[in-house]
């Protein structure tokens, strides 16, 4: 099934445009009769067809003849109780091309990277390898059809050698010995990766380490590759080593699935970017057609909501401030948070943008005082509440809506009444004195369910058996029910359908009607416009300047949040 | 809408049952194979046990309840504390040396001694906390260590304070005086042997294990830390010190395993000391599912295989260790089946919210559009 296309073996004449799944063979393509068998997958009509992406392109440099596609995925949908973490996904990718697929956190990408390689089965959908339709029950099964996956974190024995380390698991294969070395030394030199098989992997660096995981992968006679956020763990000079390893692989003919959210490398390294939002792609676009924000525009939603006309609430009552906090990295690296200052005051909703792993997540530990940050100070209205500890802080009135609800919102296997109970353990109605006042829990529970809208046969179910969305209504409205001054709500509608996202933010409205002092964390642009009073931007643990989310523009916040263009600050 | 469906109590019940059946069927399996009278072999195991044994089965599942109860404790969040088997004996060896000093009269004696089991028995596991809380060392190696060391430290301690009695080889500690001394209550009518008297411990620490962890703030927080350490953090618990209180408070309870023996029974630590004790009360906490009720049914049950399984040897000429394949295969079976369980219970409950939901969604009408 490997068809290995020289560099000069098959070289069209393309016309260079990348043509997107579903605008058809609108272009009379000289190839068109043998190059696509399945023609097109009937349009998605949710698909919609960008500007950015008709507009006319120089042609790109093609170094091999697009056969059939090396993957094709049609209509993949995959649902988890309760939740649709991928759905109606449709893309192709040409073979001998670093196709990327970009998306926040939690867009689905991580879910549907898993479908193709095996780990997952998807609900419906069809996935061809080489025009030929394939059932993957297993990774095995995804690498008999030649797809393998490079992880994130690496999978290597820092005691053994490269050689070891390549043959592990794969000793049928060339055996272990000399015929493995040799195997392995052809893959390197083949694909230019400068891999001795006899160094040992705990002398080599991380960008070496890599390469070994990708030659893992060939050797086990993978021609599609996908690397999962491969530029995370690398320093920049490794990050342009890697891409240039890339162009080496797409030269033999191997194509390479990249997964990112970062913006400027995708646009640097791919061939064709596949933009996944909510669990569905939402288009195709040649990379030299769209710039960065532009691309962080569809990552995140580019429908600006109609600005709620919603009077403005702000007061002049300082409720939250931030002096100057900084949380050092691990091991003398830059620090996570960089003096950050901050001031939200009553009836304000100050919004924090950004891509994730800027800091956003740290912040949000350190003010919940589950974290201690290195130096600086917080304040909840003129208390210094710097050195409290987590139950302080939520007994003093600071509401929480956990980032992760799984790993810090609920107690998965408990029921919703104990849910409920969850974080305000020492506050009425849920106890007396020392005690648990499980009545007074449960009934209060049952309101909170009706008030809230939280879709539950009934209050003794485990929490884990109800859907995302309402797992979410229900924290909302534990944490709402304590009347707090504060609300900490880190991606309050993450992973939630749109019905339950619109009462969560009513919710949040309203609480900023009555005083309430907000800080949100969000990723989706569309929900920081939406609610914000004042919108800041976080980046390597820093925060920008303020704007404005009655004239800030989607492109402004993704040009803030990548770092890529100059930064706007409308101070 | 109830919290006790006949699904869960149905589910509940399977696992144990099963477990039973699976040893029945293993342990048989094996007598065949090696040529024992199996029929012979059951017929000893299972017949009605005479009131003397049934004194000797209620006496052997006390310990065994206090034990597994020490356990229970840690497992409620996610602490393995292996090192019941060294905490009892740290206890009880503490609590002989103190009681036999007979300082104080009677009944104060004992109660007071108990104390200083609980206390000594408690420190020794708090070392174990402390490493864990401060050193990030794992409680199951540290407990299994501190076993070894607490066997060492004890017989060291021991060749200090014992005594040898005239005319024996016996050693042991000074005796409690006759006032310390319980007698035991006649529960079993036609028995000539007594109920240790401080069955009523047993009853008691049930009782409070119940109440605790059931009822209380403090019991809540331990069970929210052991479902989830990282939404115990979030919902502002102090992780470390509840690791430290649970860690020292399941010593305390181990501490107590040895008081029914020592005060009914052997009036004096000696060379003749139980051992594996709290390695039984690991798996009777596991077949009990840490329920104080479940925990002891499981008692019971272990002690009932224990002591009916004495008459083997003389009996059937079979070895009475056959009752340890029984046993170890109850328990492979029974964490097996839980976990199964477990997971079943998980799929059905989804399954049933969703159907549910959609049932009430179709009833009235619904509105609300697909998720995007």
């Amino acid at each position: 099934m490997v068809v290995v296309h020289g560099p000069g073996g098959a070289v069209a004449s393309d016309p260079g445009r990348v043509r997107l799944p579903h605008h058809g063979p609108a272009v009379p393509d000289p190839r068109a009769r043998y190059a696509r068998p399945c023609a097109e997958p009937p349009a998605p009509t949710r698909a919609r067809t960008r500007s950015v992406a008709i507009t006319a392109s120089p042609p790109l440099t093609q170094t091999t003849a697009s056969g059939t596609p090396a993957v094709e995925l049609e209509g993949i949908t995959k649902r988890f109780p309760g939740v649709v973490a991928n759905k109606d996904v449709t893309f192709s990718v040409r073979r001998g091309t670093v196709h990327a697929i970009v998306g926040e956190n939690g867009a689905g990408k991580s879910t549907l990277m898993k479908i193709l390689y095996g780990v997952q089965r998807p609900d419906e959908g069809t996935i061809k390898v080489d025009g030929n339709v394939v059932n993957l029950h297993s990774p095995s099964d995804a690498i008999a059809a030649g797809i393998g996956m490079v992880f994130q974190h690496f999978m290597l024995a820092d005691n053994f050698s490269v050689l070891e380390n390549v043959v592990l698991g794969a000793e049928k294969l060339h055996g272990i010995g000399d015929a493995a070395r040799h195997e392995i030394q052809r893959i390197s030199d083949t694909y230019k990766l400068g891999i001795d098989p006899d160094a040992l992997v705990g002398d080599l660096g991380v960008g070496a380490r890599q390469r070994i995981e990708i030659l893992k992968v060939l050797y086990r006679g993978a021609r599609t590759l996908i690397l999962d956020e491969p530029t995370a763990v690398l320093v920049p000079q490794e990050v342009d080593e890697l891409f240039g390893q890339l162009a080496d692989l797409k030269d033999e003919g191997v194509t390479v699935l990249f997964i990112s959210h970062k913006l400027d490398e995708v646009l640097k390294v791919a061939d064709s970017i596949t933009v996944i939002r909510r669990g569905t792609t939402i288009d195709t676009v040649d990379p030299s057609t769209v710039n960065a924000r532009q691309l962080a525009e569809l990552m995140v939603g580019s429908e600006l909501p109609s600005p709620t006309t919603e009077e403005s609430t702000v007061t002049d009552r300082v409720l939250l401030r931030v002096e100057d906090l900084v949380l050092g990295g691990g091991g003398g690296g830059r620090p996570v948070l960089d003096g950050i200052s901050l001031t939200i005051h009553a009836g304000e909703v100050l919004g924090i943008a950004g891509v994730e792993g800027n800091g956003q997540a740290e912040l949000v530990e350190v003010i919940m005082g589950m974290r201690e940050p290195t130096s600086g100070r917080v304040f909840l209205g003129d208390r210094d509440i710097s050195d409290w500890g987590t139950r302080d802080i939520r007994e003093a009135g600071v509401g929480y809506i956990p980032e992760d609800r799984h790993r810090h919102g609920l107690l998965l296997e408990a029921p919703l009444w104990e849910n409920r109970i969850l974080g305000h353990q020492t506050e009425k109605p849920n106890v007396k004195g020392q005690l648990i006042d499980a009545a007074s829990a449960k009934a209060d529970t049952e309101r909170i369910v009706k008030e809230y809208d939280v879709r539950t046969p009934s209050i003794f179910v485990t929490a884990g058996s109800l859907s995302g969305g309402n797992q979410q209504k229900l924290i909302i409205g534990r944490e709402m029910s304590h009347s707090p001054k504060v609300l900490v709500a880190a991606h309050p509608t993450r992973g939630v359908d749109v019905g339950a996202q619109a009462s969560i933010w009513d919710h949040i409205r309203a609480a900023r009607r009555e005083g309430l002092a907000v800080l949100l964390i969000s990723a989706d642009l569309e929900e920081l416009i939406g609610l914000s009073d004042t919108i800041r931007v976080i980046l390597r643990g820093q925060l920008s300047g303020d704007f404005d989310p009655d004239q800030v523009t989607a492109e402004d916040l993704g040009a803030a949040m990548t770092g890529a263009g100059e930064k706007e600050q409308t101070r | 809408m109830n919290r006790l469906s006949p699904r869960r109590i149905g589910l509940a019940l399977a696992a144990p049952v099963l477990a039973l059946l699976v040893a029945f069927v293993i342990t048989s399996l094996v007598l065949t194979l090696f040529g024992d009278p199996v029929l012979e072999v059951w017929k000893t195991i299972l017949h009605v046990p005479k009131p003397r044994q049934t004194v000797q089965i209620v006496n052997a599942a006390t310990v065994f309840y206090l034990s597994a109860v020490a356990v229970a404790v840690g497992f409620r969040m996610n602490l393995f504390n292996i090192g019941v088997d060294g905490q009892y004996r740290v206890g009880v060896f503490a609590a002989a040396v103190f009681a036999g000093q007979a300082w104080l009269p009677g009944v104060f004696n004992v109660l007071v001694a108990i104390v200083v089991a609980m206390v000594a028995a408690g420190l020794w596991a708090g070392i174990a906390a402390y490493l864990k809380v401060r050193r990030g060392v794992s409680e199951v190696i540290s407990t299994i260590m501190l076993n070894a060391i607490a066997t060492g430290v004890v017989s060291w301690l021991f060749a200090k304070v014992a005594q040898r009695s005239e005319g024996s080889n016996i050693t042991e500690t000074k005796t409690i005086p006759e006032s310390s001394q319980l007698e035991g209550l006649k529960l079993i009518p036609g028995a000539t042997n007594r109920v240790f008297t401080l069955v009523v411990l047993a009853v008691i620490v049930g009782v409070l294990y119940w109440f605790v962890l059931g009822k209380t703030r403090f019991g809540f927080d331990l069970r929210a830390t052991g479902r989830s350490e990282t939404a115990a953090v979030a919902s502002g618990v102090n992780v470390p010190r509840m690791v430290m209180t649970a860690m020292v408070a399941s010593g305390a309870l181990a501490g107590l395993v040895g008081m029914p023996q020592l005060f009914g029974q052997d009036h004096n630590y000696g060379t003749t000391i139980q051992s594996g004790l709290g390695f039984a009360g690991i798996g009777i906490a596991l077949l009990g599912r840490n329920n104080p009720i479940g925990i002891a049914v499981a008692s019971l049950l272990w002690a009932f295989l224990d002591i009916q399984s004495n008459a083997l040897q003389i009996g059937v000429g079979v070895a009475q260790e056959i009752v340890f394949i029984i046993q170890g295969v109850i328990l492979f079976a029974v964490v097996i089946a839980y976990e199964l369980i477990r997971r079943t219970d998980i799929r059905l409950e989804q399954q049933r919210v969703a159907r549910e939901l959609a049932a009430q969604r179709h009833s009235t009408a619904a509105t609300e559009g697909a998720p995007a």
